[in-house]
């Protein structure tokens, strides 16, 4: 028995010892092809970890506190400069990266990473409200489907818990802009919201069974995740509210104390490349920010409703800054006071 | 010193005593190392955080501030800033106090009989009863959680038999329910009761019990009188171990209850994660411990009140 326990850990020894070289990844859960990381594994001899997390807040606390050894994390648009302020970044200079040419010249220069000095763009997409129609044929552009709940979808409707997410639509609902601290709009938001709670059932992330089994008929949610739902259920449909509906890009960024530092740019260069950007999209099903990926992608990303904003409804979409500290603290009341 | 004891042998067995203390200690020395560093460190933390000023964007600033103290009981309002009750910090405190008394309630109901049951079957068979209450801890609790869902949802196994059966002839709303959670709590925390209930019923001298009946004692007051208080220490014991995990139980009612109304550990998950406002959230946490003692120190006074009466 000693024997083999010796043979099966010098095995295990050497197989450590194959990989010379690293990467440890924090990113979103259910977010990353394991094919993506198999090709870049089987391309450059990078052994890849994956560690998931489930909020911004959650990364952000983590990489702070330090010892996380952690290379690459891929924060929100709205958290960037925040991790960019905090000094947590390594400032990789993306834009000097042989891939950089591929980029989408609309997501170069973002007001969150002005010409790309220290993110690239993983997926991007928007935050909507999801209906199975088969309960109900309204219109469902609207923050109404959860603001002011039809009779039909009362008692069904789930709410992700994202606080910056919900306040946003709850604000461009009542007439707000995103990140306003007018006194008078977050009363009405905070009416509205209380008001529309009872008719709500959850407010939970990770829904995609419950929505496709019918547990949930309606509420709010991500535009991949509602794709992805869709192809378990074709009654499942997606909604841009006109009211005004935040649209959001995740980037990846290296860390300032990565020990990893040229395995991450290395990634960075690679997620770059069209055809590994649109193995990306494949699996969660939001775009990328890269030219070209569209021809490596599966035929129904092209023409998923998911996907493809109507040309009326573009408008109505907004990036979020990042809201002052201040007006945080009101948003948190107002989310607290909401779920008393 | 060998001079000395030669004198005074009781010198001699001291020093023997001291040295057994010594080595005693220092068997104990690495619990104590890990429960210093574990426990007290991070409360001495939270002490210190609760008093400093939250940072932009999470995190503390090393400002001395009674706000987060003060804002676990009043804020001001939102709206017109004048200083209200922080009256969303109690109902949600209010919240999990009662689901934990529920919880504790309920498998008190159904651990005392299991309990019971087990320890009068035969030795032979005890182990393998207590085996299988065991059974739940092998898997990961947010697996058990899950799986109850399957139970509980419209289209779930309890659901499919009763439409089955016709016994209704809509799925009836379980999940995402305070019946889901009471439902998950009671099935999570059983063990906890069950296995120091069993400690003490099997400890039980059934002697009593016949002594009681002989004396004229009825089935209820024999259990009244003799086995309760002889079973006492199993369900004190039982009772804590319930109790406390549930007040910060946080998976469970969320996965089940569908997060719709926070408990007491998403408040406090709240303000280090997407709130922003660590002082609070250290405020709020240690405000729950002086509740758990609070309570604990009455309910052990009371119940050893009456066991001394009795």
């Amino acid at each position: 028995m000693r024997h083999v326990l010796a043979a099966a850990s010098a095995l295990a020894l050497m197989a450590g010892g194959a990989y010379a070289k690293e990467l440890n990844i924090y990113n979103w859960g259910n977010y990353t092809n394991p094919k993506l990381i198999e090709k870049f594994e089987a391309e450059t001899g990078i052994k890849v970890t994956i560690t998931d997390y489930d909020s911004n807040d959650t990364a952000l606390a983590k990489v702070k506190a330090g010892g996380h050894g952690f290379d690459i994390v891929v924060p929100t648009h709205t958290y960037v400069p925040i991790w960019i302020s905090e000094g947590l970044l390594a400032e990789t200079r993306p834009d000097q990266m042989e891939n950089f040419k591929n980029m989408d010249a609309k997501w170069v220069d973002v007001d969150w990473d002005p010409g790309r000095h220290y993110t690239v763009p993983w997926q991007w997409g928007t935050t909507g409200v999801v209906v199975n129609t088969k309960y109900y044929s309204g219109d469902i552009n609207t923050s109404a489907i959860f603001l002011d709940p039809p009779e039909e979808l009362r008692g069904k409707i789930n709410v992700v818990p994202e606080m910056g997410d919900v306040m946003v639509m709850a604000i461009m609902y009542a007439g707000g802009e995103p990140c306003t601290d007018d006194k008078e709009v977050l009363k009405k938001v905070h009416e509205t919201l209380l008001n529309a709670k009872q008719h709500w059932l959850g407010m939970d992330y990770g829904n995609l069974e419950k929505f496709a089994k019918e547990d949930l008929w309606a509420g709010v949610n991500w535009n991949g995740s509602t794709f992805r739902m869709r192809l378990q259920n074709e009654a499942i449909a997606y909604g841009y509210p006109k009211e005004g509906y935040p649209l959001w890009m995740d980037s990846v960024a290296v860390l300032k104390d990565a020990k990893n530092m040229d395995e991450a740019k290395a990634f960075q260069n690679f997620v770059m490349d069209p055809e590994n950007a649109a193995l990306i999209s494949e699996f969660a099903r939001y775009a990328n920010g890269i030219s070209g990926s569209e021809a490596f992608m599966p035929e129904d990303m092209m023409t998923a409703p998911e996907i493809v904003i109507p040309e009326e409804l573009k408008a109505a979409g907004k990036f979020n800054g990042t809201c002052a500290p201040e007006t945080q603290a009101l948003y948190t009341r107002i989310w607290t006071d909401l779920q008393k | 010193m060998s001079e000395q004891a030669a004198y005074r042998p009781g010198e001699l067995e001291a020093e023997a005593q001291a040295a057994d203390n010594r080595s005693r200690w220092m068997l104990a020395l690495p619990a104590v190392v890990i429960i210093t560093l574990a426990a007290a460190g991070p409360l001495m933390v939270m002490v210190v955080y609760s008093f400093l000023t939250p940072g932009d964007y999470g995190n503390v600033v090393w400002k001395f501030s009674l706000e987060g103290w003060m804002n676990t009981l009043v804020q001001r309002d939102i709206f017109d800033d004048t200083l209200i009750w922080a009256d969303a910090h109690l109902s949600i405190f209010w919240r999990s106090f009662s689901l934990s008394l529920i919880t504790t309630v309920l498998t008190l109901i159904f651990g005392v009989p299991t309990a019971w049951f087990i320890a009068t079957q035969p030795p032979g068979k005890r182990e393998f009863w207590l085996f299988l209450i065991t059974v739940p801890f092998w898997t990961n609790l947010l697996v058990r959680t899950i799986a109850i869902q399957e139970l509980l949802r419209s289209e779930g196994v309890i659901n499919l038999v009763l439409l089955k059966l016709g016994i209704i002839d809509a799925p009836i709303q379980m999940m995402f329910t305070n019946f889901a959670i009471g439902f998950g709590m009671t099935y999570v925390y059983l063990p906890l009761m069950v296995l120091p209930v069993y400690a003490a019923v099997d400890k039980l001298d059934f002697r009593l019990v016949e002594a009681a009946h002989d004396l004229y004692a009825g089935r209820w007051t024999a259990f009244r009188r003799v086995i309760l208080p002889l079973i006492k220490p199993g369900i004190i014991a039982g009772s804590i171990l319930v109790f406390i995990p549930s007040l910060g139980a946080y998976v469970t009612p969320r996965v089940l209850g569908g997060g719709k109304n926070l408990m007491f550990g998403n408040l406090i998950e709240l303000q280090f994660g997407q709130g922003r406002n660590w002082p609070l959230g250290a405020a709020l946490s240690l405000m729950l411990m002086a509740a758990v003692m609070i309570a604990l120190m009455w309910y052990v006074r009371v119940t050893s009140r009456e066991q001394s009466d009795g």
